[in-house]
């Protein structure tokens, strides 16, 4: 396959994404696409429904209408089985690193080898030392994830998420409660990834360093709605308001509707 | 009064929808164990030892404890009460049936729930939270295969086992005070709790036994599995898994009592 047609096949699509939380509307009409190799940022403040997004990708949710294809297969339509096969080509860091408390550092980066594969436990004990290097925590097999630091569970949960070199890499906030120099350093871990295992990363995140340094495109999303899908550069020089206050950390300034809060207070029309 | 009604109809809904929650929980469980292995996920016998360590084998000196105590205060009572009616050998016959049939059952299901029934809900609880069982479930791990039927299958060898235990020991705490009332051995008490025992009666707190595993295991783990709400809704959780399982044990074991003690 040539590089540019390379570039053309889509790993994830998203058509028509309609999503509930009860009976509130989370995610509404959501349209969009991840090239093989690229690097996808989903940006957008807080309860803007970027981590509700990352959930339908993982097939944890299901959502009210609409699809999703990982890898070319629809999701939404798969049986148990085939989820279970598609779960191989995906890995996630959630935000909270997510490793297992009772288990050292090796175990958890080993669970995805000891469940999908029957490899011999020495071939699995490299193959953990390799991922291990690869995020610069060599050495820290058997300690606990007690023991480690905000950064240090990030990368090992980013190990854990590359153990079995997954097609599609999801990242659920990489810099949240990090420092600057760890978070850059996830950044470049990040990009380093792409480069060298050719995955197709999604990012979700609010940090707008991180998030214009590591993306090839950016999504931002914006109480459940997609504002825009553009290059850096695109989102950077947007005129939409609401991309603009983001970017420039300024409080939203909508208009009071005054019957409508008046509603709301008192519960009655008036 | 609108309000009123309106609550009751939700907590009923909450109601039903939980138990349809645990009814699948029970389903998957058993569909787990004995299809896990044709769907390439089987349960591993590591994780089962595992879990019959905490659950059981840490248990047994509390259990032993438990048991002893409610042999010998029922010698106490039986002797005390047949005093009158200079029937107080018969207080032997009392103490066998009602350990076997009822108090080590009870009394051993009681001491789980609350030691470890607890454990599990706490331990689940802070798992969802932390969003570990999401990461089981995107590595491709079924949290029930992995993390429930492990808890099943030992309360399932463990609450029996510590029953039988219990059986023995409650009767030897009731020959512990009956032999210095009466005036005879450990052995003669013993010999004579073992005649007057048939195997049905063993069975009678073992059956229960098996039954409370299971409302243990399902209540324990429905209720971690459902946490939501930060630290607090894992202590609350951690109090209602608690409550609610001893209370169904109390009533299974009515209910039991009725159809089998008759």
């Amino acid at each position: 396959m040539s590089a540019s047609q390379q570039q053309d096949v889509l790993d994830i699509e998203v058509n028509n994404l309609v999503t509930h939380y009860g009976d509130r509307l989370v995610l509404n009409d959501i349209n969009f696409s991840v090239k093989k190799g690229e690097i996808m940022v989903i940006m957008g403040g807080s309860g803007s429904g970027k981590s509700t997004l990352l959930r339908y990708f993982l097939g944890l949710n299901t959502p009210t209408s609409g699809n999703i294809r990982l890898l070319g297969k629809d999701i939404t339509s798969m049986n148990a089985e085939e989820m279970h096969d598609m779960r191989k080509n995906m890995g996630v860091s959630f935000q909270g690193g997510a490793l297992f408390g009772s288990m050292t550092v090796a175990e958890n980066i080993q669970l995805p080898l000891c469940e999908h594969t029957k490899l011999d436990e020495s071939t699995m004990r490299i193959m953990t030392g390799m991922k291990l290097e690869v995020v610069n925590l060599a050495g820290f097999e058997d300690l606990m994830p007690s023991q480690l630091s905000g950064g240090m569970i990030k990368r090992a949960a980013l190990a854990r998420a590359i153990i079995m070199d997954p097609k599609l890499l999801f990242f659920d906030e990489p810099s949240a409660g990090l420092d600057p120099v760890v978070s850059a350093e996830l950044d470049e871990l990040i990009l380093r990834l792409r480069d060298a295992m050719n995955m197709t990363i999604v990012v979700v995140t609010h940090e707008l360093d991180s998030a214009f340094k590591i993306a090839d495109r950016i999504t931002v999303l914006d109480r459940g709605e997609i504002l825009m899908c553009g290059t850096v550069d695109e989102v950077r020089n947007s005129k939409i308001e609401r991309i603009h206050n983001l970017l420039n950390r300024k409080p939203r300034t909508d208009t009071v509707n005054v019957d409508e809060y008046l509603k709301r207070l008192t519960g009655q029309d008036v | 009064m609108k309000a009123f009604v309106t609550r009751v109809g939700q907590k009923t809904t909450e109601a039903i929808a939980e138990l349809g929650y645990v009814f699948m929980l029970f389903i998957e469980s058993i569909a787990w164990l004995f299809l896990g292995v044709y769907r390439k996920q089987p349960v591993r016998i590591r994780h089962v030892f595992h879990e019959t360590v905490k659950i059981g084998v840490n248990a047994v000196p509390i259990a032993i404890i438990l048991c002893f105590s409610v042999g010998m205060m029922l010698a106490i009572q039986g002797l005390e009460t047949l005093k009158p009616y200079g029937a107080q050998s018969q207080v032997i016959t009392g103490i066998a049936l009602s350990v076997t049939r009822e108090f080590s059952a009870l009394i051993v299901a009681i001491l789980v729930a609350g030691r470890s029934g607890s454990a599990i809900t706490a331990r689940l609880g802070t798992m969802q939270e932390s969003q570990e069982i999401d990461a089981l479930r995107v590595i491709g791990i079924h949290p029930v295969r992995y993390l429930a039927v492990p808890i099943m299958v030992a309360l399932l060898i463990t609450l029996p086992s510590l029953t039988i235990i219990g059986d023995l020991i409650g009767m030897l705490g009731g020959a512990a005070y009956t032999s210095y009332e009466l005036n005879i051995t450990i052995g003669t008490y013993m010999q004579r709790s073992f005649d007057v025992l048939d195997v049905f009666d063993v069975m009678q707190g073992v059956l229960k036994s098996v039954v409370f595993a299971i409302i243990i295991m399902l209540v324990a783990v429905s209720n971690g599995f459902q946490v939501h709400g930060g630290a607090e809704g894992v202590g609350k959780a951690t109090t209602r898994s608690v409550v609610l399982s001893i209370s169904f044990v109390v009533i299974a074991d009515m209910i039991f009592t009725y159809f089998l003690a008759r």
